[in-house]
């Protein structure tokens, strides 16, 4: 028995799907701004920090990284009421996301911060910089240079891991696949599209993410003679 | 007053003491070199001196600025202490102007406007004028060590400290650092220096310091220690550069 | 029936526990073996195989895994294949886990110096020997942390099947809530057991690029 695929009418619920894209850009975006800065504050915590707030942080990471987001949702939309504190379930998705993220990106950031050498922050400290001045113009854009690549793949992650929040019912493009689908029974066809628009918001995403490197990592190419470019040459004579 | 008085420095790393009660005073013009093997702690008492090392007791003074294990202060004194790294440290993301002016305009906030003014006397006294928008990477090493130093100038310090500054470089480009340090000693700069090049402390170090088992073994002018060394371990110690 | 969190409870999750393992086993050797060809394909085949396996990884890397479960669970079964839940959770992670496995694994092949390759050639190794005794072998360390990292993600990963009701721990979970209304020490023990699972694996992981990187120090 051959299935005949029919797109028109998941594509007639167009609307839908567009303020679907919309509320997943809106929960992403919110989730990236409060994880990256719980992120930063963690890694800040755990590297420079006392040591109580090493362990604190540490603990943190740790719980969050070595279980599933999904369950984190459900534990904190379904489980924070027995506190006391009632979230909808959009508040409880930003609130979940940002803290997976928060956790994710505290690793990627401290190994950023190890990475420079610690002559550099001594170098800035001797010119009469206090640590956070040291922190904000001599250690985050070359940390941020080196750990650009994994820190955006973790963005593409929770980009797409938003999708999960349709668990919970918060509003986002996966909800708005699944109403479609039940309600068209063209499952197949929903899920394709759905897979399409999230497709292409990452290719879109990894490009913006490209040209905001560009632009913050702006110096020119070292001109000539540069030791990396003399040692590439062997390599093309012979291929 | 002295421009920088040192007394009874003490440190040590868990058990290990590096400095056993350092006594040192630094008039105004005074250039000092320090000499002493690895581990006699020197690089060590120049890196107490700006505040990079904790120490467990005495205290530094900077200009009326006094350091003690509370480091209160810390930063009021590095503002008057300029130093340079035997490793340059370099901001690689920053230009050659950015470089100086960073610590000017954030620690002292000066305007923006003023910033070149500033680069152009501060590159013109390391005799690199024409350099300023150039990044590190583009900078041999005598040449980053340069700007190192004029970065330091441009904080306007009072005292100037130079922890093994071209040991990391090649021979050749060696002479040029040291004829900056001349002329910043001819100018009237307050410097200390901790140097393996004995020949350029004898000739531009008014007075030097031997440092021996965190001590300091002996001291004087420079020519009197050079070549009349009171201690047995002074002489052993610059006895291959006498031959 | 379970009517209030107790012992009953956390046996009723130790069930569900064992299905994620098994899960996440079956996914590893399914991922595992498609992953080691796609990751071969992709740094050493012919350019259109190139092509083909890295276009299959970057689809996958940009699709949302519950997307990828979803279409296996619904989408292939109008297709005419019924697939049970388990069968689907097993299909889709795999399809999931093969695209980041293959793309770790070729990251891991093309860090062997090019001299490697010549040495090899020098000593007259067929292209299979080369592989089998000089790269792959040399690759396979580099891989170990990794690796094990990324079986963290498959363990946790498994838990979107729930949302197709295969019951793994956090259907389970999502069960047991439902008998006892007891949301805060469900869930937390779901997570605590997921936890127990997990952190060993991650503790391991780092520990392996530690020697790794101690390695390349000397």
């Amino acid at each position: 028995m051959a299935y005949e695929m029919n797109f028109t009418p998941v594509l007639a619920r167009t609307p839908e799907l567009i303020s679907g894209t919309i509320d997943t850009l809106i929960l992403s975006s919110q989730s990236i701004g409060i994880g990256l800065t719980i992120g930063l504050a963690a890694a800040l915590l755990r590297v420079d920090g006392p040591k109580w707030g090493a362990v604190v942080s540490a603990t943190y990471v740790e719980a969050f990284r070595n279980t599933p987001l999904l369950v984190q949702l459900f534990l904190l939309f379904f489980g924070l009421p027995y506190m006391g504190i009632r979230l909808t379930a959009n508040e409880a998705a930003i609130f979940a996301i940002s803290l997976n993220l928060g956790a994710y990106s505290a690793e990627i950031f401290r190994a950023g911060l190890l990475a420079i050498p610690k002559t550099q922050i001594e170098a800035g400290l001797a010119l009469g910089l206090s640590r956070l001045q040291v922190m904000r113009y001599v250690v985050i854009i070359p940390a941020l240079r080196i750990i650009y690549p994994s820190l955006t793949g973790q963005l593409t992650l929770t980009l797409l891991g938003t999708s999960i929040a349709s668990a919970i019912s918060a509003t986002e493009l996966t909800l708005a696949g699944a109403k479609i689908e039940s309600q068209t029974f063209r499952s197949l066809e929903t899920f394709l599209v759905l897979a399409a628009i999230y497709i292409t918001m990452t290719f879109v995403f990894r490009f913006l993410y490209w040209l905001v490197g560009l632009w913050l990592f702006r110096r020119r190419v070292p001109k000539t003679g540069s030791a990396a470019a003399t040692l590439t040459l062997p390599r093309e004579v012979e291929s | 007053m002295p421009a920088l008085r040192i007394e009874n420095l003490k440190k040590s790393y868990g058990n290990v003491p590096v400095l056993k009660g350092i006594n040192l005073a630094v008039e105004n013009g005074d250039v000092v070199a320090v000499i002493g093997r690895s581990g006699s702690g020197k690089s060590t008492m120049l890196r107490c001196i700006n505040g990079l090392e904790p120490f467990q007791e005495g205290t530094i003074e900077v200009v009326g600025h006094k350091l003690d294990q509370s480091r209160a202060n810390l930063r009021e004194l590095r503002k008057e202490v300029g130093m340079v790294f035997q490793s340059y440290n370099l901001f690689p993301h920053l230009s050659v102007a950015e470089n100086i002016t960073l610590a000017p305009r954030v620690v002292k906030g000066l305007p923006r406007d003023e910033g070149s003014a500033l680069v152009r006397e501060v590159l013109s006294r390391v005799g690199l004028a024409e350099k300023a928008d150039a990044y590190p990477d583009e900078l041999s090493g005598g040449q980053q060590q340069r700007v190192a130093i004029a970065r330091s100038l441009a904080m306007k310090p009072k005292v100037m400290l130079f922890d093994e500054v071209t040991s990391a470089l090649d021979p050749e480009l060696t002479g040029e650092v040291l004829k900056t340090i001349a002329q910043l000693a001819e100018a009237g700069m307050t410097m200390v220096l901790v140097t393996h090049e004995m020949g350029f402390a004898r000739r531009v170090a008014t007075r030097t310091v031997f440092m021996h088992q965190g001590t300091v073994w002996e001291e004087g002018k420079s020519e009197e220690i050079f070549t009349h060394p009171k201690t047995p371990e002074l002489k052993n110690f610059i006895a291959p550069d006498l031959k | 029936m379970i009517q209030s969190f107790g012992w009953q409870s956390v046996q009723f999750l130790f069930h569900g526990l064992v299905w994620t393992v098994g899960l996440s086993l079956c996914t590893f050797v399914g991922g595992g073996i498609f992953g080691l060809l796609f990751a071969i394909a992709r740094s050493l085949g012919p350019n259109w195989l190139r092509a083909l396996v890295a276009g299959y990884i970057q689809l996958v890397q940009a699709t949302p895994l519950l997307i990828v479960v979803f279409l296996s669970y619904y989408g292939l079964s109008f297709l005419g294949f019924y697939f049970p839940p388990l069968a689907a959770a097993a299909i889709s992670l795999t399809i999931y886990a093969t695209a980041f496995l293959a793309d770790i694994w070729r990251g891991c092949i093309e860090a062997i110096p090019r001299t490697q390759w010549e040495a090899a050639d020098a000593l007259a190794l067929s292209p299979f020997q080369r592989l089998r005794y000089v790269i792959l072998p040399q690759a396979f360390q580099i891989s170990l942390g990794p690796t094990v990292g990324f079986m963290v993600q498959i363990v946790k990963n498994t838990s979107v099947t729930a949302l197709i009701g295969f019951v793994e721990l956090t259907r389970a979970g999502q069960l047991l809530n439902n008998m006892t209304f007891q949301p805060f020490h469900v869930f937390l023990t779901v997570a605590a057991m997921y936890f127990v699972v997990c952190y060993p694996l991650s503790w391991w992981s780092e520990k392996l690029k530690e020697r790794k990187h101690a390695g390349t120090a000397h």
